[in-house]
């Protein structure tokens, strides 16, 4: 969609430079379940967060809890430096993509895109045009009056965006808006999302499950583990520097060594992980492994822009290599025949012991 | 399922004899409010529109579907207050002993109506010290209208997506805004079903009638058992009891048509919500 002449709020430029959102000791057990635990989170006024993790990590439940649909069993929700923890959620100024777009059905487009206008009170006349306006910048200008169960899913996406957005909140709430979409139409919702967040500055906490998708759109990442935060950083952070086991594997599968091989190799007794693709694989040499680790391949999978080579170690780990297509199709490699694994030392990451 | 050929034969019999046994006496309690001999005999030699405008003459008559009317219209307005708000609080809401209020809500359709004739007579008369008027009927008939109010309600509620109201929620809306424009649109024909039914239930209830109507009022059901055994009643009574037939029927089938395709995804009449079978009601 093209964002220009979307709402206009608080540029980044003028935005305030407390943290449009903090979540201090954030905690919600459904009975047994603890969905949410003790979540400390800041986020920056203009930014684009993504919340990743996979299903069942509590995603959704801070994502509720920061909108109102739920109330904290404990911890501290503030929006612009304000604590709304009791707030009912229209009295907060954030609105919400809902994963399953929850557009009202008995309503038209336009009647759902001003709705928000609507029970603030803006005069009919003004609201339906801000309404058409949003529907025409999210390529819908057509379809005014059709209903949602007229449209595509794609399309009901931009309609749930537009109802959002025309209210102009401070920060959008994202759950998951692609996930219904197919590869190819979520790719390019990718792209035009990102856009619109920095045209209009407004801060987007993205929920997803897919870490290529938070690692091309997210300024900044927070990777959810049990209801917990495992790490927040840059996507760059995030991929390059996993500060554990579970950041390494899931942000992008990793090879985990063990200690074990961490003092054999290095003098130090901690796990380390190295990026697939960073891997250097051969096939072993008559003389033997020399500075190298033999493995005995396992598996060969193509993938189109690269072949994975798995293997296991003779300790039993297991290790997966990404042998390019420009290197070859990886036919010198066969599964049940040796090979030998190498790697820069600059692309080890030192794991913190397992807790 | 496939049906053997005489197995086809014995149910079709079955079902034919069935509802002849229901709808013959029901026409000819039709015909014969036009049958021009006043003996009734058959079959009838000759039609007439004496016994309707003699009916429609009646001042006792006339009034006994006035207090009908009334009675049913506003059970059925109370019904529709309660019964949606009892819905809205037992399907939005979690709390402790909801399955056992549910029950309790939805019980007072299964209790014989002289059982509940006898306890709200009671209550009115012994215990709060009431006169019987036509407000203690309604009151009396609210307690089992509300049920289908509140059974079509609940499975409309089951069957939408609460994430409706936390959007509308989200954008701004209070909670009253929210439930004016988005929660009651998704519950009108719902609402509309369930208000017919409570319309029809009310209207022809005869039983807790009598236990709670004031002296010298009557329903038209009552007005019908009054004048039963007065001979020459007889064709006027007939004519009244087809404006029941009537009256009864047609919210019925409407409320039917509405539940069955209202959602818009099924037209299949199998499966109406539960509080369409006027069934268990009229065992009462
Ligand atoms: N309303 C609820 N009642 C009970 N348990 C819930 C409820 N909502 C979420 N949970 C539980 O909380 C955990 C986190 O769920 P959720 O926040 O939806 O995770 P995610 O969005 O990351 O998939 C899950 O174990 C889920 O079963
Ligand atoms: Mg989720």
């Amino acid at each position: 969609m093209t964002s220009a002449a979307m709402p206009q709020t608080s540029r980044r430029k003028t935005a305030p430079a407390g943290p449009a959102i903090r979540l201090v000791g954030l905690s919600k057990r459904f009975g047994e379940t603890t969905a949410v635990d003790s979540v400390d989170l800041e986020i920056r006024s203009g930014e684009f967060f993504s919340m990743l993790g996979p299903s069942g990590s509590g995603k959704t439940t801070v994502l509720r809890l920061i909108a109102g649909f739920e109330l904290p069993t404990a911890g501290v929700i503030e929006l612009d430096g304000k604590d709304v923890s009791a707030r009912a959620p229209f009295e907060r100024d954030v609105n919400t993509v809902f994963q399953d777009y929850a557009l009202f059905p008995h309503m038209s487009l336009i009647e759902n895109v001003a709705y928000g206008l609507r029970v603030r009170g803006v005069a009919k006349a003004v609201r339906r045009q801000r309404a058409a306006e949003a529907l025409e910048q999210v390529q819908l200008g057509s379809f005014l009056d059709r209903r949602p169960s007229q449209l595509s899913g794609g399309q009901r996406q931009r309609v749930a965006l537009a109802r959002a957005l025309v209210v102009r909140p401070k920060v959008l709430l994202l759950d998951e808006p692609l996930g219904a979409l197919d590869l190819k139409l979520r790719q390019q919702m990718q792209v035009e999302l990102k856009e619109l967040q920095q045209e209009l500055g407004i801060t987007f906490i993205f929920v997803t499950h897919d870490q290529e998708e938070a690692l091309t759109m997210s300024d900044r990442i927070g990777v959810f583990n049990k209801g917990r935060i495992e790490q927040v950083g840059t996507p760059e952070e995030i991929y390059e520097r996993p500060n554990g086991p579970f950041v390494a594997n899931f942000v992008g599968t990793s090879n985990i060594f063990p200690g074990t091989l961490g003092r054999s190799l290095y003098g130090r007794d901690d796990r380390f992980s190295v990026r697939p693709e960073r891997i250097q694989l051969r096939p072993l040499p008559p003389e033997g492994p020399g500075t190298g680790i033999a493995l005995t391949v396992t598996a060969l999978v193509y993938l189109g822009h690269a072949t994975q080579v798995r293997g296991t170690l003779p300790d039993g780990t297991t290790a997966v290599a990404l042998i390019p297509v420009t290197a070859g199709r990886g036919g010198e490699f066969a599964v049940g025949q040796p090979a030998v694994l190498s790697w820069n030392r600059q692309d080890v990451v030192w794991l913190p012991p397992a807790s | 399922m496939k049906l053997s050929r005489s197995a086809r034969i014995t149910l079709g019999t079955l079902t034919a004899v069935v509802l002849l046994f229901i709808y013959v006496p029901l026409l000819l309690v039709v015909i014969n409010s036009f049958n021009g001999d006043r003996s009734f005999g058959w079959p009838p030699r000759s039609f007439t529109l004496e016994w309707w405008s003699r009916a429609f003459q009646s001042e006792g008559v006339r009034e006994a579907i006035a207090t009908s009317l009334w009675v049913a219209l506003i059970s059925t307005a109370i019904s529709l207050v309660l019964g949606t708000l009892l819905a809205l609080a037992l399907q939005r809401h979690d709390f402790f002993g909801k399955d056992v209020i549910n029950l309790l809500v939805i019980l007072p359709i299964a209790l014989p109506g002289i059982v509940t004739g006898i306890a709200l007579n009671n209550l009115f008369t012994t215990v709060l010290g009431v006169s019987l008027s036509l407000w203690t009927v309604i009151i009396a008939h609210a307690t089992f209208c509300m049920v289908t109010v509140f059974n079509n309600a609940i499975a409309r509620l089951r069957r939408t997506n609460s994430s409706f109201e936390e959007a509308s929620s989200d954008l701004g809306a209070g909670i009253f805004t929210t439930f004016r424009l988005v929660t009651l649109p998704q519950l009108r024909s719902a609402l509309v079903a369930g208000g017919l039914l409570a319309f029809a239930l009310s209207f022809d209830e005869i039983i807790v009638t009598t236990f709670t109507i004031g002296a010298g009022q009557q329903t038209l059901p009552v007005w019908i058992l009054n004048n039963l055994f007065r001979p020459n009643q007889a064709p006027v009574v007939n004519v009244v009891a087809v404006v029941l037939i009537i009256a009864s029927v047609v919210p019925v089938w409407l409320a039917q048509r509405l539940s069955g395709d209202a959602i818009g995804t099924t037209r299949s009449r199998k499966k109406a919500s539960p509080g369409i079978t006027k069934a268990s009601s009229t065992a009462r």
